[in-house]
C-alpha cells in the first residue's frame, strides 16, 4: 500500500466530512475536533507496532460513503428474527448502518431510572458525556468515530439497580454499495452496584464490502457487575474496526466475550483501565477464521490499583490462508500491589497456509503480583487424540471432540445460561460446515 | 484371553521390548513389577496402541486376534482398556458428553442397545457413589484441574463403566494415598470376574496388598526374568530387585 493511497484516501474522509454537518450542530465542535485529529495522524500502517500484522489495504481500497441515513424501510421484522439470540427474552435495540430502528427495537419496561435508548434521542443532554473515555486513545479510527458517528446505543444502569432483562443491541448492515462505512457509538454506563447482561451483535445483510467503526465506552461504578458478550458475525466482505474503552469502579465486575467469526478483516481494540480495587476484569474471545479472514485482537489492560485481577483468555481457529492477531499487553502500575493478571492465547491452525502472530506483553512496576502469559500455536494435542481413541471413539470423532472442547473452553465462560448454549451450537456449526474437521 | 508371543518393539530405534512371553487367561489377575526403564509402560502402551512404537516381532492375541494390527480405538471396543500413568487433561470436553459417548460407541460395537441420556446418568451415578467421586465431577471439563487422586478415580470409573475384557492398569497407584488407593483397588476388584482379566502395572508391593494377583512377573531390560505367584511381591518387598538381575 503506497502512502499516497493513505493521503487520497484521507482527503476524501474530510470531503466526507461535510456530509456529516447535516446531523445536526450540536456535536459538530467534537466532530470537527475528531477530523483534525484524523488530518493529523492518518490511516495506520504496517509500520506501526501496534499495525504490524494488521494491513488496512482492503478498507483503503474501498470508497468511503458515510451511512448518514439507513435504508431501514427495506427491512422486515422476519429479518430479526432469524439472527442468533432473537429467540430470547431480551430488550432490544436494533440500528441499521448505524442509525436507530424503532419499527426494529422493542424495550420492554425496565426498572425505575433504567435507560435502554439510542445515542441521538438523548442528545445534547448527554452529549458531555460521549468521548470521556476514548479521547486519551491514539486510534486513528476513533478520531474518524469522533467525526462521522451517527448513533449507537446508550444504556445507563442508575444505582443499586438490574436490567430487568439483557439488552440485545443488534447492529444490521444493508452493504448494498461497496465502501458503505457505518460509524457507531455506544455509551454504557452502570452506577454503584448496577447489574446487567448486554449482548452486541454484528449482522451484514447485503452482499457488499460495507464497513464498521464503532466505538464503545463502559463506566462501570463501584460494585458493580456487567456482563457483555460481543457477537461479530458479518459477511466475508464486510470490515469491522472497533474499540472498546471501559473504566472499571471498585470492586467491580465485567466481563467482556468477543466472538470474532465473520468479516475479511475484523480488529477489536479493548481497553481496560482499572484504577480501583478489587477490580475482576475478564476478556475472553475467540475468533474463527477461513479463506482469507483476518481477525486481530489487540488490548491493553491497565493495572493502576491494588488487589485486582484481569483475565484474558483467547482461543483461534485458523483453516486456510486466514490470519489471527493477538496483542495482549498487560501493565501494572507500581501503585498495583497483588495484582492478579493472567493471560492465554491459544491457536489451532487447521491448514499449513494458516498464520498467526500472537504477541503477549507483561509490563510490571509493582514487586508484589502474580502475572503469567502464554501462548501457543499448534495442532491438536496427539496424546489427548489417543486417550478419547483409547476409549473407544474413532480419531475422526476425537478430532472433533477436541476441537469442540477447544470452543467450549472459551463459550463455557458465559454466565448467561441461554445465551451460552445458542453460542456454543452456532459456534459448533459454523465448524462443521466451513471448515476443515478432519 | 491374551496371549503375548516374543514381543518386541522399539522407539526411535531403540529396542525397549525384547521378547515377552505371557499368557493371561480369563479369571486371572497377573501383576508386573520391575526397576524403572524395565519397559513396562512401553508395555501397556504397546497393547493400547500408542503412536510412536515399532513392533519389530511377536504378536499380541485377544480372544485369538491378532490386536497389534487394530487402531486403539478398534482396541478399546474389542475390549482393552488402559488405565493411563498420566490421564490427559481435555479442557472444554465434558465429562459426562466424553463418557457417554465412549460407553455408547463401546456399547454399539457389542451389539448392545445405545444408553441415552437418563438411563446413562442413573447408571454412571450409582458408579460413582461406589467410587467415591461426588456428581459435580461429571459437569466439568475431563480431567481438567483434577488433582492426581481424582484423575486416578477417573481412570477407574472409566474403565468401571467400560467393562473391558482386559484392562492394563500402568501404575494407576503412583501418587496416590492410602484411601485412594483402596477406591482403586476396590474398582478393579468389583470388576474382576470369570469372563475377564486385569494387569497390574506398579513399583510398589502395597497396591498388591489389596488387589491380590495370581501372577506376578518381574520385567527387566525388555524381558520378563522371572514370574511367581503372590508371594514373588513380597520377596521384591524385602530383597529389592538385585538378586534377580544378578541372575538374569
Amino acid at each position: 500500500m503506497s502512502s499516497t493511497a493513505v493521503i487520497d484516501w484521507a482527503k476524501g474522509a474530510a470531503h466526507a466530512f461535510a456530509g456529516i454537518k447535516q446531523r445536526g450542530i450540536s456535536m459538530l465542535p467534537f466532530r470537527h475536533a475528531g477530523i483534525t485529529r484524523f488530518q493529523e495522524t492518518g490511516l495506520p500502517t504496517t509500520k506501526d507496532e501496534d499495525w504490524r500484522f494488521t494491513s488496512l489495504k482492503p478498507f483503503i481500497e474501498l470508497p468511503f460513503e458515510i451511512m448518514i441515513e439507513s435504508g431501514s424501510q427495506t427491512i422486515d421484522q422476519s429479518a430479526i428474527g432469524d439472527i442468533a439470540f432473537s429467540q430470547h427474552d431480551t430488550d432490544r435495540l436494533v440500528f441499521v448502518d448505524g442509525n436507530i430502528s424503532s419499527e426494529l427495537s422493542q424495550i420492554s419496561e425496565q426498572s425505575e431510572g433504567v435507560i435502554v435508548s439510542n445515542l441521538a434521542s438523548a442528545s445534547p443532554a448527554i452529549e458531555n458525556k460521549i468521548g470521556n473515555l476514548s479521547s486519551e486513545d491514539q486510534n486513528p479510527f476513533i478520531a474518524l468515530n469522533d467525526a462521522f458517528f451517527t448513533d449507537g446505543a446508550w444504556i445507563h444502569i442508575p444505582a443499586n439497580s438490574t436490567l430487568s432483562k439483557p439488552v440485545h443491541i443488534v447492529f444490521l448492515y444493508t452493504a448494498i454499495k461497496a465502501g458503505q462505512a457505518s460509524h457507531i457509538r455506544n455509551l454504557i454506563i452502570a452506577e454503584t452496584n448496577a447489574k446487567g447482561t448486554i449482548i452486541e451483535s454484528h449482522i451484514t445483510l447485503g452482499q457488499a464490502a460495507a464497513s464498521t467503526n464503532v466505538v464503545t465506552e463502559t463506566q462501570l461504578g463501584d460494585g458493580s457487575n456487567i456482563e457483555h458478550i460481543k457477537l461479530q458475525d458479518q459477511s466475508s466482505l464486510a470490515i469491522h474496526f472497533a474499540s472498546l474503552h471501559s473504566k472499571l469502579g471498585g470492586n467491580s465486575c465485567y466481563a467482556f466475550h468477543s466472538f470474532a467469526l465473520g468479516a475479511q478483516l475484523s480488529r477489536n481494540n479493548l481497553r481496560m483501565d482499572l484504577t480501583k480495587p478489587g477490580i475482576e476484569c475478564t476478556l475472553n474471545g475467540l475468533y474463527m477464521t477461513r479463506s482469507r479472514q483476518l481477525a486481530d485482537h489487540h488490548m491493553i489492560v491497565n493495572h493502576a490499583a491494588p488487589h485486582c485481577d484481569s483475565h484474558e483468555y483467547f482461543n483461534g481457529i485458523l483453516d486456510d490462508q486466514s490470519r489471527g492477531v493477538f496483542h495482549g499487553r498487560i501493565l501494572v502500575d507500581s501503585e498495583a500491589q497483588k495484582t492478579d493478571a493472567k493471560q492465554t492465547n491459544k491457536n489451532l491452525i487447521l491448514s499449513d497456509n494458516a498464520t498467526v502472530n500472537s504477541k503477549p506483553q507483561l509490563e510490571i512496576y509493582a514487586d508484589d503480583v502474580k502475572c503469567t502469559h502464554g501462548a501457543t500455536i499448534g495442532e491438536l494435542d496427539n496424546e489427548a487424540i489417543f486417550y478419547l481413541r483409547a476409549r473407544g471413539l474413532d480419531a475422526q470423532t476425537a478430532r472433533r471432540m477436541l476441537m469442540h472442547g477447544f470452543t467450549g473452553e472459551i463459550v463455557e465462560r458465559i454466565q448467561q445460561n441461554d445465551i451460552r448454549d445458542e453460542l456454543n451450537e452456532l459456534v459448533w456449526s459454523r465448524l462443521e460446515n466451513e471448515h476443515h474437521l478432519n | 484371553m491374551l496371549e503375548i508371543k516374543n514381543l518386541k518393539a522399539c522407539i526411535e530405534e531403540k529396542q525397549i521390548l525384547k521378547g515377552i512371553n505371557l499368557t493371561v487367561n480369563a479369571g486371572e489377575v497377573h501383576a508386573i513389577m520391575g526397576p524403572n526403564g524395565s519397559g513396562k509402560s512401553t508395555l501397556a502402551s504397546v497393547l493400547a496402541g500408542r503412536e510412536g512404537y515399532e513392533i519389530t516381532d511377536g504378536e499380541v492375541l485377544l480372544q485369538k486376534n491378532d490386536i497389534l494390527e487394530m487402531a486403539p480405538e478398534e482396541r478399546a471396543r474389542e475390549g482393552v482398556f488402559l488405565a493411563f500413568q498420566y490421564p490427559v487433561e481435555i479442557p472444554g470436553v465434558n465429562s459426562t458428553y466424553f463418557l457417554k459417548s465412549a460407553v455408547n460407541q463401546i456399547r454399539k460395537h457389542r451389539g448392545e442397545e445405545e444408553l441415552d441420556a437418563m438411563k446413562f446418568l442413573k447408571l454412571v451415578k450409582s458408579k460413582m457413589k461406589e467410587l467415591g467421586l461426588a456428581e459435580e465431577f461429571l459437569k466439568r471439563p475431563v480431567n481438567a484441574g483434577f488433582s492426581g487422586g481424582e484423575k486416578k478415580r477417573n481412570e477407574i470409573l472409566q474403565m468401571t463403566m467400560l467393562e473391558p475384557s482386559l484392562a492394563v492398569l500402568d501404575e494407576t497407584d503412583s501418587g496416590l494415598d492410602i484411601d485412594a488407593l483402596r477406591i482403586v483397588a476396590d474398582g478393579v476388584n468389583r470388576l474382576k470376574n470369570q469372563n475377564n482379566a486385569q494387569i497390574v502395572i506398579t513399583h510398589y508391593q502395597r497396591l498388591l496388598d489389596y488387589i491380590v494377583p495370581d501372577f506376578v512377573h518381574v520385567l527387566y531390560n525388555g524381558r520378563i526374568i522371572k514370574s511367581g505367584d503372590k508371594t514373588l511381591a513380597h520377596d521384591l518387598e524385602e530383597k529389592g530387585y538385585d538378586w534377580l538381575i544378578k541372575d538374569s
